[in-house]
């Protein structure tokens, strides 16, 4: 595939914040802390995840064996598919469920579970978060005011 | 957020409990989109089933129905997770299967038309330029868009019902000229000779692409796509863009030209897709162990003329001893396919032809794959190739023909 890239895409606005600290451009929910899981890959319920267990189960995604329950997941993207909608109230409902999930870009389907579910969800980052916050790293996320945290870093040697 | 009359009557409780709940979901998803105003929707297609809805899906439709929810336009629903027919012989769970049949009394109870398809667009309903809708199964939404030129963005299960409930969406992304342009080229430089080559375009493109706003402009091919051909276009990109609007120069109604698509803007990027490149997707695929007892033709279900075109590739043939091969269709198609004859043919060569469901969503699929100690999964649809990870199948995208050689041979190339 030939590919020229004329132009840049959109970005998201400006950092208004410190360090430590990211800002998201959209937001519902309550506010919450808990462990951060920092994905490379984007997320769809359906395509990654079991969801009996709560465990990211696709063959070979960046996250495989992971389980999200009760984290704060950062993704870059949303993958698919429409099947979030009644997904994440079904994995809320059985106690699998993340505290958030931190979308870089989401889609639609995934503002209308987390929603629908009552799970916290952002979109939109001042900056990617994998330069900032690393899986184990407790993260607080507060949609009042649009930002998300570091509580405490991952100790060297402890968790993923 | 602007709201009509009729808006604020049904807010205040007018209309009944259930359409009030509905709207007020609508509205708290309106704030986080930046919707200001609703747009009336004339049709609402929905995904609904107990795989993905579970227990607490199901309790939610029983609460609607008690509160006396009611469809005010025509809602369809997407294919499902169990054919009545064949559950017991695939090994699902009895339980989830009764659970099924009381989740589609419920939806038949508010009105819904549970015609159980992911083909709504070739089979049932087919809105025009402009018109407003809001569909779920994002292969149905970006067909929408794109080849009719009519408005939605993906409406999965609970915000499908809500406009079923109160007869409108939210006015953002697809429903807006302003996400409707093009934002980037790709000139197809290769001969597309088969479904499987314009779902590896998909691939390629939604792949690089991973944004609901990200919409390609396709030109420079020489023949006229087929509506299957677009249909596993479109699919595939939905799948791995999560895209939800693409342009066909000459084929797409918004589309007369490359520049009338980009609505005056320049692209972000010019991409070529080239013979060279489809052969490079299909030789990424891991054979893995070389298990060649599983072939799958689904996601999107079968049209009746890609049905037509099985039976004559199976005609006098038989599926391999030991290997499985599946095909799923919407009812109305498979009553045809029998019909013609073409079911019979299927069915005497050993395909397995499964009425209203998805192979990727059926009930247990997990627990199906280990009890037939399946490896991979070999099918002509680079979307159920992409979307079936989660069960943790190896899967290998190849051409129809191969499909069928595969599944009758026994052996995988």
């Amino acid at each position: 595939m030939r590919r020229h890239r004329l132009q840049r895409s959109s970005e998201v606005s400006a950092a208004r914040t410190g360090n430590g600290t990211l800002a998201v451009e959209r937001a519902f929910g309550v506010a919450v802390e808990g462990e951060a899981v920092v994905s490379e890959e984007g997320f769809s319920p359906r395509y990654d995840l079991d969801r009996w267990s709560g465990l990211i189960t696709k063959p070979g995604h960046k996250l495989e064996g992971v389980s999200i329950k009760d984290k704060i997941c950062f993704f870059p993207t949303a993958k698919g598919g429409i099947a979030a909608g009644w997904a994440f109230n079904d994995i809320r409902s059985k106690g699998i469920a993340p505290r958030a999930f931190i979308f870089g870009i989401a889609n639609p389907v995934m503002i209308q579970g987390a929603i629908f579910a009552g799970i916290t969800i952002t979109e939109g980052w001042s900056r990617d978060p994998r330069g900032l916050i690393h899986t184990g790293d407790w993260v607080r996320v507060d949609p009042q005011r649009m930002t998300i945290s570091i509580v405490r870093r991952i100790r060297l040697g402890e968790g993923e | 957020m602007e709201l009509t009359a009729e808006e604020r009557d049904i807010l205040a409780g007018k209309r009944g409990e259930a359409p009030k709940r509905a709207l007020e979901y609508q509205m708290e998803l309106g704030k986080f989109c930046g919707a200001r105003r609703f747009v009336p929707v004339t049709n609402v297609h929905m995904m609904g089933d107990i795989e993905v809805m579970g227990d607490a899906g199901l309790r939610y439709l029983k609460d609607e129905v008690a509160l006396g929810a009611r469809c005010v336009v025509g809602v369809t629903t997407n294919a499902r997770c169990i054919d009545f027919a064949h559950c017991a012989r695939m090994g699902q769970d009895a339980a989830e299967v009764a659970k099924e049949r009381e989740l589609i009394g419920c939806l038949r109870q508010m009105g819904v038309i549970t015609t159980d398809t992911c083909i709504n667009y070739q089979t049932v309903y087919q809105p025009h330029l402009g018109e407003h809708v809001a569909w779920g199964d994002t292969g149905t939404v970006i067909y929408a868009n794109s080849v009719f030129g009519a408005r939605s963005n993906f409406e999965s299960g609970p915000a499908a019902l809500a406009a079923a409930l109160t007869g409108r969406t939210l006015e953002y992304g697809f429903h807006l000229d302003e996400h409707r342009r093009g934002t980037f080229t790709v000139r197809l430089d290769a001969p597309l000779t088969d479904l499987a080559d314009w779902g590896a375009v998909g691939k390629i493109v939604g792949e690089s692409h991973q944004d609901y706003y990200a919409v390609p402009v396709f030109h420079g091919y020489a023949g006229t796509p087929t509506a299957d051909e677009l249909k596993h276009l479109g699919a595939a990109l939905a799948s791995y863009g999560s895209m939800g609007m693409f342009h066909f120069v000459g084929v797409t109604p918004e589309a007369p030209s490359v520049e009338a698509a980009l609505g005056g803007r320049k692209p972000t990027e010019t991409l070529t897709i080239s013979a060279a490149d489809l052969a490079r997707v299909y030789a990424s695929y891991s054979l893995g162990d070389g298990d060649a007892r599983l072939v799958v033709f689904s996601g999107p279900q079968q049209s009746l003329l890609e049905m037509r075109r099985l039976a004559e590739l199976f005609d006098g043939r038989h599926v391999h001893e030991g290997s499985s091969c599946f095909a799923t269709t919407n009812g109305a198609i498979l009553a045809q396919a029998r019909k013609l004859g073409y079911a019979d043919v299927l069915e005497r060569a050993g395909v397995t032809l499964l009425e209203g469901v998805c192979f990727y969503i059926l009930q247990n699929l997990t627990p199906m794959r280990i009890a037939n100690g399946w490896c991979n999964m070999v099918s002509n649809s680079a979307k159920i190739v992409n979307i079936i990870g989660a069960h943790r199948f190896n899967t290998i995208l190849r051409r129809t023909t191969q499909c069928a050689d595969i599944a009758c041979s026994g052996a995988l190339k």
